[in-house]
């Protein structure tokens, strides 16, 4: 091990590549939550592979350069939530984990080489994607990538007898865009829309975790105004994000009435974020450095129309949530024990659900979070649907909360300024947002000028690996609500 | 409280697009244009604000002076600059007459990032109307130049063959939505036309679930490889007569994530009939894409 370096809330270690594994692991033993094994192909240079560990006070990056060889000691059977990161590497870097139990394709369909840059690996072929079903009259069917309503493509591999779930594997390649590369091929000043468009239903909290590393880099303090647009567009996009989870749910019940109230409220709160900064998603607002100018609706206006808002939207959420018929759907549904997301380090309401209580925003608060006023998610260890679905709407108020907080003082008369002038600068730089579906990290190596590696890990990814361990004796008219539950981007897991 | 009270207490909230316009207000991004020429002996030296677009006349994109090569002035953006610096290649500069040259925006691949705005919104401005969507790839090209009379002849024969085919259909539609790799914003627009605002059924327009339902292919996304061949199969799965949608500029072109030649655009994969632009198109855009398709907005305007 090489002496470390430090930047900001993480310390980077180089270590041996052959001994990986073997650090984090001790890492996990010693309370580090495992957060992430991500890869990064360099054109001149053997690819880099990055452990992320999070600390109560602070990240570990575990660095190791890949000089000689793609095979080394898997990292999968010593701690099982690596699973789908060492499937990507080998997908997207011909990365060989020696002894991972499952190493099917993940991002990159096995049939398809020509989208693979680095050199061709060893396809591992001990077994599926889950472990084998035994008995008779257990069979497999998929279900996608085409499915019925208007969903994002992905493919579920389930195994059943004919009603109840046994086990269950997310095919995820069908929508691979190849966002590594293109972050890799783009100049500097495009990479920001870019990370917009990983997970397009949460373009705000992309934009602001990529821009944070771009600050962290260039030793920039975005200004307090600036911040608070900042929040006020991060928090109208969970409010948007978390509905649409909700909708989802009274889709799936057959709540024609709810779906179509819910689906009303939201469609407002898409409306006022255009109103703020023309556009539904909240694009172009969050660049490096701050925001790109005063939102451009008045302040006094908005803040009236989100109390309407926040007020009918409670009226309906209360209603809904005291109609048996819905809440019976939600009980008992796509059980997550306490341990298993521990285990795992879940993110995010998945994690909060089952009584994990870590909020980036208040575990490790950036930006205005750090004096607004904010109350962590009320802890429940149910760990069913309908935790995850209280855990969600009780965000809900709080978003709001923290809504209006930002709105008060931006009409006190914030005239700005709006923005700083990043530097261009060298080093590496993770950062963190506490994204609608949980913690978003960006990993990012920058050249004066130029990117050598943006790597966004998203909450989605992180907790789909977990989704098929929400099936204990679920049956089929279950999933739609499991799935809503997870309220995941598959966008943001392909890549 | 009864939902169905609940309800009522709200009043009319569904628009009456698209016998009415009903688009967002201005500042809204629906889609970039050309503004008008500016007077070159006025240029200004810092960004000024755009001109309205109702003053928009003929000679909208044709441009003159001392800005037409780069440096136009100090602080200002010279407009080639401007092309090189849009994200998708977007922005072409048509007839380089020195003295008028002319400058057209492909808004099947702008993705709105508004850098063109920014930089020189004497030339490039948006256009908060709604109705983004076209019946031809060629026409996302704005604005046409004169030399393309060719074009909106076969426009006119594009248009009369979809009426053909649409005239068949029964008087609902059914519409299958098949994503091919977006970001997840377009399901979201899509999912939108349910809500009571669009509320699509009042014109006689369901989601079904099964292709062989199946009048209309509504597309979102950049036409990943993984995605071909379950598009296709549905695509061959509906019967005839049917028409395709491509919803977004992600699917139009592939926006910002087309490379060499991967996600090109879901054309490359099934036939397109109607390119709706955005990112994302909002859900009046997706409506106007999917009337434009059905030909019904066409009957609405002519007997109004
Ligand atoms: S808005 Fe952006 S993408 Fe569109 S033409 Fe202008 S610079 Fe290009």
């Amino acid at each position: 091990m090489s002496p470390p370096s430090t930047t900001p809330s993480s310390t980077t270690t180089v270590v041996e590549a052959s001994e990986i594994a073997e650090t984090v692991a001790r890492a996990v033993r010693e309370g580090g939550r495992f957060a992430g094994l991500l890869g990064a192909a360099r054109p001149d240079a053997p690819p880099v592979l990055r452990a992320i560990l999070a600390f109560p006070e602070r990240f570990e990056i575990y660095e190791s350069a890949l000089a000689t060889t793609r095979r080394l000691p898997a990292l999968t059977p010593l701690v099982p939530a690596a699973a789908w990161y060492e499937r990507e590497l080998h997908d997207l870097l011909g990365i060989v984990p020696v002894g991972h139990p499952h190493l099917d394709p993940l991002v990159i369909p096995s049939d398809d080489r020509s989208l693979r840059r680095g050199e061709e690996g060893e396809r591992g072929r001990a077994g599926g994607a889950t472990a084998r079903v035994g008995g008779t009259g257990v069979f497999s069917i998929p279900y996608g990538p085409v499915r019925s309503g208007v969903f994002e493509s992905v493919e579920y591999r389930i195994e059943t007898t004919g009603e109840e779930i046994h086990q269950l594997a997310p095919h995820v390649f069908y929508k691979h865009r190849g966002l590594e590369r293109r972050f890799r091929e783009l100049p500097y000043e495009d990479a920001p829309l870019l990370a917009e468009r990983v997970e397009g239903t949460c373009s705000v909290a992309h934009a602001v975790a990529f821009a944070r590393a771009l600050e962290c880099l260039g030793e920039v303090e975005v200004p307090r105004p600036a911040e608070l647009l900042r929040v006020l567009h991060a928090e109208l996009e969970r409010i948007a994000v978390h509905l649409d989870s909700v909708i989802r749910h009274t889709e799936g019940a057959g709540q024609a009435e709810a779906f179509a109230r819910l689906s009303l409220h939201k469609e407002r709160i898409q409306r006022l974020r255009a109103q703020l900064c023309g556009h539904r998603f909240g694009r172009g607002v969050v660049v490096p450095g701050g925001v790109s100018g005063p939102p451009s609706a008045d302040g006094r206006r908005v803040l009236d129309e989100v109390r309407r808002i926040q007020a009918a939207l409670a009226d309906d959420l209360d209603a809904l949530m005291s109609t048996p018929s819905f809440l019976d759907r939600l009980h008992g549904t796509g059980v997550l024990a306490p341990e298993v997301v521990e285990a795992h380090g879940a993110l995010g309401p998945v994690a909060r659900g089952s009584g994990l209580a870590e909020d980036s925003r208040l575990a490790r608060p950036y930006g205005a979070y750090r004096d607004l006023d904010l109350e962590p998610a009320v802890l429940t260890r149910e760990g069913d649907a309908l935790a995850r679905q209280q855990v969600r709407l009780f965000e809900i108020g709080q978003s709001f909360h923290l809504v209006r907080q930002a709105l008060d003082q931006l009409v006190e008369g914030a005239q700005g300024p709006w923005q700083i002038e990043v530097p261009p600068s060298r080093g590496l730089a993770l950062s963190w947002v506490e994204a609608p579906q949980g913690e978003l990290l960006y990993l990012v190596e920058a050249e004066p000028g130029h990117l050598v590696t943006v790597k966004p890990r998203t909450a989605s990814f992180h907790n789909l690996a977990l989704f098929p361990q929400a099936f204990g004796g679920d049956i089929f008219t279950d999933f739609v609500f499991v799935e809503a539950s997870f309220g995941l981007s598959i966008a943001g897991v392909s890549g | 409280m009864a939902w169905v009270w609940r309800g009522l207490r709200e009043g009319i909230v569904t628009t009456r697009y698209p016998r009415r316009d009903d688009g967002y207000g201005p500042g809204y991004r629906g889609s970039v244009r050309v503004a008008a020429g500016a007077d070159p002996s006025v240029l200004p030296a810092r960004p000024v604000e755009a001109a309205p677009s109702e003053q928009v006349s003929g000679a909208e994109g044709v441009m003159s002076g001392p800005d037409a090569g780069s440096g136009g002035g100090p602080g200002v953006l010279g407009l080639s600059d401007v092309v090189d610096r849009c994200p998708t290649g977007a922005i072409g500069i048509a007839s380089r007459i020195p003295g008028s040259e002319t400058l057209q925006i492909d808004r099947g691949g702008c993705i709105l990032c508004g850098r063109c705005v920014d930089a020189r919104p004497d030339r490039f401005t948006f256009d908060p109307r709604v109705e983004t969507a076209a019946l031809s790839r060629a026409t996302l090209v704005v604005p046409q130049l004169d030399a393309s009379i060719g074009e909106a002849q076969a426009l006119e024969g594009l248009r009369s063959d979809l009426w053909r085919r649409v005239k068949a259909l029964r008087r609902s539609v059914h519409i299958r939505h098949v994503d091919a790799g977006s970001d997840g914003s377009e399901e979201w627009e899509v999912a939108a036309l349910t809500n009571p605002v669009y509320d699509v059924g009042r014109l006689g327009i369901f989601f079904t679930a099964s292709p062989r339902h199946a009048d209309l292919l509504l597309v979102t996304g950049v036409g990943t490889v993984g995605m071909a061949s379950a598009l296709r199969e549905t695509f061959a799965a509906m019967p005839e007569p049917k028409i395709v949608v491509a919803a977004g500029t992600d699917a139009t072109s592939g926006g910002l994530l087309r490379h060499d030649a991967a996600n090109c655009g879901v054309g490359a994969i099934v036939p397109v009939d109607v390119w709706v632009p955005g990112s994302p198109p909002s859900p009046f855009s997706i409506l106007h894409g999917i009337l434009l398709g059905l030909g019904v907005l066409l009957k609405i305007r002519s007997t109004q």
